[in-house]
C-alpha cells in the first residue's frame, strides 16, 4: 500500500507546502519507509482484542460548568510570532476561497 | 431529459448553551473583542490538558435521548488532524467511528399537507468549535480570533441512505431540529449568528437509478430560507452538470445568499487525511444507565408531543397548534390564557391574529407582549359573556397593548360598553326608515340585502351593538311595516 507521488503532492497542498520535484521524491520515499514500519503492526492478531482508546482503567474527570478568567490579550499576543495589534489577532497566511 | 430526484443528507452543528468552553474555563459567549477569551488550553499551549465540561456532555446526552438515539455507554473522543489554522492545536477534538454519544435516532417532520415523515439520524456527537479567520482585504494575510476556539459544539448527522428527498423537507428537518434544541435549552438556535449551522449534502440521480449521485456539501446557509434555496440551486446545478455530459465533483461549496449561487470552496481533507486517532489526553466517557434514565425522565415535553396535546386538550386545529408550539414560551402563554376560558379556540385566534400582529410590529415575541395571559383571558371572557362584541375587542386589544391596561378598564374609559337593546332598537328604526328601497328588496325575497342593513346599524353603533340583537331587531322592525 505504497503512497504515490500524487498522494504526497495532495498532502503537501493541504499543508500549503510548495514542494520541488526532488523534495517530493525524497518525501515519498521517507513516508513509504515510515508506513512500512507501521504496517508491521498489521501482522499482530487482534481478533479478540477490543479497540483500546486508553490504557488506564479510570473514569474520565468532569468539571463543573463554571467560567474562569481568561488570559489578558496582551499576554496571549506575546506568544504570536506575528500579530496584528489593531485587529487583535494572530497573523496567518491568507487562504483564498473562504 | 430524464427526470431527476434529489436526496439530501444533513449535518447540523449547534454551539451548546454553557457558561464555559468545552475543555477550559474561558467564557462561552458570542462576539466581543478578538482573543479576549482564551487560555493555555484553548490556545493549545504546550503542557495544557483538556478537562470535560459536565454540562456540555449532559446537553448532548439529553439531545440524543430526545432524538430517540441509543446512548453509547462507552464513548470515545478522537483527534481530527488538519492544516487549516482555525484551531491552534493542529487538530480538533471530535468523535469518530461508532461510539459517538448518541447513535441511530430519528425525528419526525410534518409537511404542509399534514403528513409526517420520519428522518433517521445516524449520530449525535460532541466536539469543539474552531476559531474564526478574519480576512482583511489588501493586507495580504488573515488574522485568527480564538474566542470561539473550543466552544462546545454538537454535531447531528442524518442517516444514509437519506430520508430527505427535497429542499423543502431539508428545511423542515432543520426547523424541527432547531425547535427541539431550543425546547431542551441546549442551543439558542441562532442561525444568523452561526450558533446553529445546517450543512446539507444534496445529490441528484435520474429517477429509477439505484445508485446515489455524487454529493456536494453546502456551507454558509444562515437562515432556513437559504437552506431551501441553496439546495434547490445546487440540485439544479448538479443536473445541468450531468446533462451537459460532465461529472459532479465531490466538494464543499459556499452559498452566496445575495447572488443566489453556490461556489467552490477551499479543497479540504478527505477522511483518511484527517488521521483520526483516539485522543490520548481524554479518557473515554462511561455512562451510568441509571443516570441516563434520570435524564430521560426529566426531558421536557417536546414540540410534536405538545402540539398533539394542545389539539386534543383544547380542540385546536393543527395549524394553530403548530404555530403555538414553535416556541415553548408561546405555548406556555397560551395554556395560561386558556385557563378558565370556555372558548379556548378564541384564545388561540386572538393570540395568532391581533396579538401576533401587534407584537410583531413592535419587534416582540407574543409571550413578551405587554398583555399578560390572564389579561387576554379576561378579554376573551368579556366577549364570551356578551359584555363586549368581537368587533369592539379589536379596538380594545390595541389599547391594552399600547397602555398595558385591562380590558374592563379600556371598555370603561373609552365608553365601549355594549349598547343596550333599547339603544340598538332606536338605531334600527332609523336605518330602516332611511333605506326604504333596501327594505322593499328584502320584503320581495332578496334576503341577502339584510347584510347591508346590519352593516349600517353596526356602523351607527360604532360596533357596540351585539350582532344577535341587530338581526333580531331588524326583523322585528321590518315585520312592523
Ligand atoms: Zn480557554
Amino acid at each position: 500500500m505504497a503512497l504515490t507521488r500524487e498522494e504526497v503532492r495532495g498532502v503537501a497542498t493541504l499543508a500549503r507546502l510548495d514542494l520541488k520535484d526532488n523534495e517530493t521524491d525524497r518525501l515519498t520515499h521517507h513516508l513509504n519507509d515510515l508506513l512500512a514500519q507501521f504496517a508491521r503492526l498489521q501482522e499482530l492478531n487482534t481478533e479478540d482484542v477490543p479497540p483500546t482508546a486508553h490504557a488506564v482503567p479510570v473514569a474520565a474527570a468532569l468539571r463543573e460548568d463554571v467560567a474562569r478568567p481568561s488570559l489578558p490579550r496582551e499576554a496571549v499576543m506575546a506568544n504570536g510570532p506575528q500579530v496584528d495589534r489593531e485587529l487583535g489577532g494572530f497573523i496567518v497566511p491568507q487562504v483564498i476561497g473562504e | 431529459m430524464p427526470l431527476y430526484e434529489t436526496h439530501v443528507g444533513m449535518e447540523c452543528h449547534a454551539e451548546l448553551l454553557t457558561e464555559s468552553k468545552m475543555f477550559c474555563g474561558c467564557r462561552n459567549e458570542f462576539g466581543g473583542e478578538p482573543n479576549t477569551r482564551t487560555c493555555p488550553v484553548c490556545l493549545g499551549l504546550p503542557g495544557s490538558l483538556p478537562v470535560f465540561n459536565k454540562k456540555a456532555i449532559e446537553h448532548v446526552v439529553r439531545t440524543a435521548l430526545a432524538l430517540n438515539c441509543t446512548i453509547s455507554l462507552h464513548s470515545v473522543f478522537h483527534r481530527k488532524n488538519y492544516f487549516y489554522p482555525d484551531l491552534p492545536k493542529g487538530y480538533q477534538i471530535s468523535q469518530y467511528g461508532n461510539t459517538p454519544i448518541g447513535v441511530n435516532g430519528w425525528l419526525e417532520i410534518e409537511k404542509p399537507d399534514g403528513t409526517t415523515k420520519k428522518i433517521h439520524i445516524t449520530r449525535v456527537h460532541l466536539e469543539e468549535d474552531t476559531g474564526k479567520l478574519i480576512h482583511s482585504d489588501g493586507a495580504g494575510y488573515s488574522v485568527v480570533d480564538y474566542n470561539r476556539s473550543s466552544v462546545p459544539l454538537m454535531e447531528i448527522v442524518t442517516a444514509f441512505p437519506p430520508d430527505i428527498e427535497s429542499a423543502e423537507e431539508a428545511r423542515l428537518y432543520a426547523e424541527t431540529l432547531r425547535s427541539i434544541l431550543i425546547y431542551l435549552g441546549v442551543s439558542d438556535g441562532k442561525m444568523e449568528q452561526g450558533s446553529l449551522r445546517a450543512e446539507p449534502n444534496p445529490s441528484v440521480r435520474p429517477v429509477g437509478s439505484d445508485t446515489f449521485g455524487t454529493k456536494t456539501e453546502l456551507k454558509n446557509l444562515n437562515s432556513f430560507r437559504s437552506v431551501q434555496r441553496g439546495i434547490e440551486y445546487e440540485a439544479q446545478r448538479q443536473i445541468e452538470v450531468i446533462e451537459s455530459g460532465g461529472r459532479v465533483t465531490q466538494e464543499t461549496r459556499g452559498w452566496d445568499d445575495e447572488k443566489g449561487i453556490s461556489f467552490s470552496q477551499r479543497s479540504k481533507e478527505v477522511e483518511q487525511e484527517y488521521r483520526y486517532f483516539p485522543e490520548p489526553d481524554l479518557i473515554p466517557l462511561e455512562f451510568d444507565p441509571e443516570w441516563l434514565e434520570s435524564l430521560r425522565a426529566e426531558l421536557p415535553e417536546l414540540p410534536n408531543a405538545k402540539k398533539r396535546r394542545l389539539m386534543e386538550q383544547y380542540g385546536l386545529p393543527a395549524t394553530d397548534a403548530a404555530q403555538l408550539v414553535l416556541e415553548r414560551e408561546t405555548a406556555d402563554y397560551f395554556e395560561q390564557a386558556a385557563r378558565g376560558v370556555k372558548d379556548t379556540k378564541a384564545v388561540a385566534n386572538w393570540m395568532l391574529g391581533d396579538l401576533a400582529r401587534l407584537a410583531n410590529a413592535s419587534g416582540l415575541a407574543i409571550h413578551a407582549a405587554p398583555i399578560p395571559p390572564a389579561a387576554l383571558a379576561e378579554m376573551v371572557g368579556l366577549i364570551e359573556s356578551g359584555a363586549m362584541t368581537g368587533k369592539i375587542a379589536k379596538t380594545v386589544i390595541e389599547e391594552m397593548f399600547a397602555t398595558g391596561k385591562s380590558a374592563p378598564q379600556v371598555v370603561q374609559e373609552k365608553g365601549l360598553t355594549v349598547s343596550g337593546a333599547d339603544e340598538v332598537a332606536g338605531i334600527v328604526a332609523k336605518v330602516v326608515a332611511a333605506n326604504p328601497d333596501v327594505v322593499a328588496k328584502i320584503k320581495a325575497g332578496n334576503d341577502k340585502s339584510i347584510g347591508f342593513l346590519v352593516g349600517q346599524v353596526m356602523k351607527e353603533s360604532k360596533g357596540r351593538a351585539k350582532p344577535d340583537d341587530v338581526n333580531r331587531l331588524l326583523r322585528e322592525e321590518m315585520d312592523k311595516l
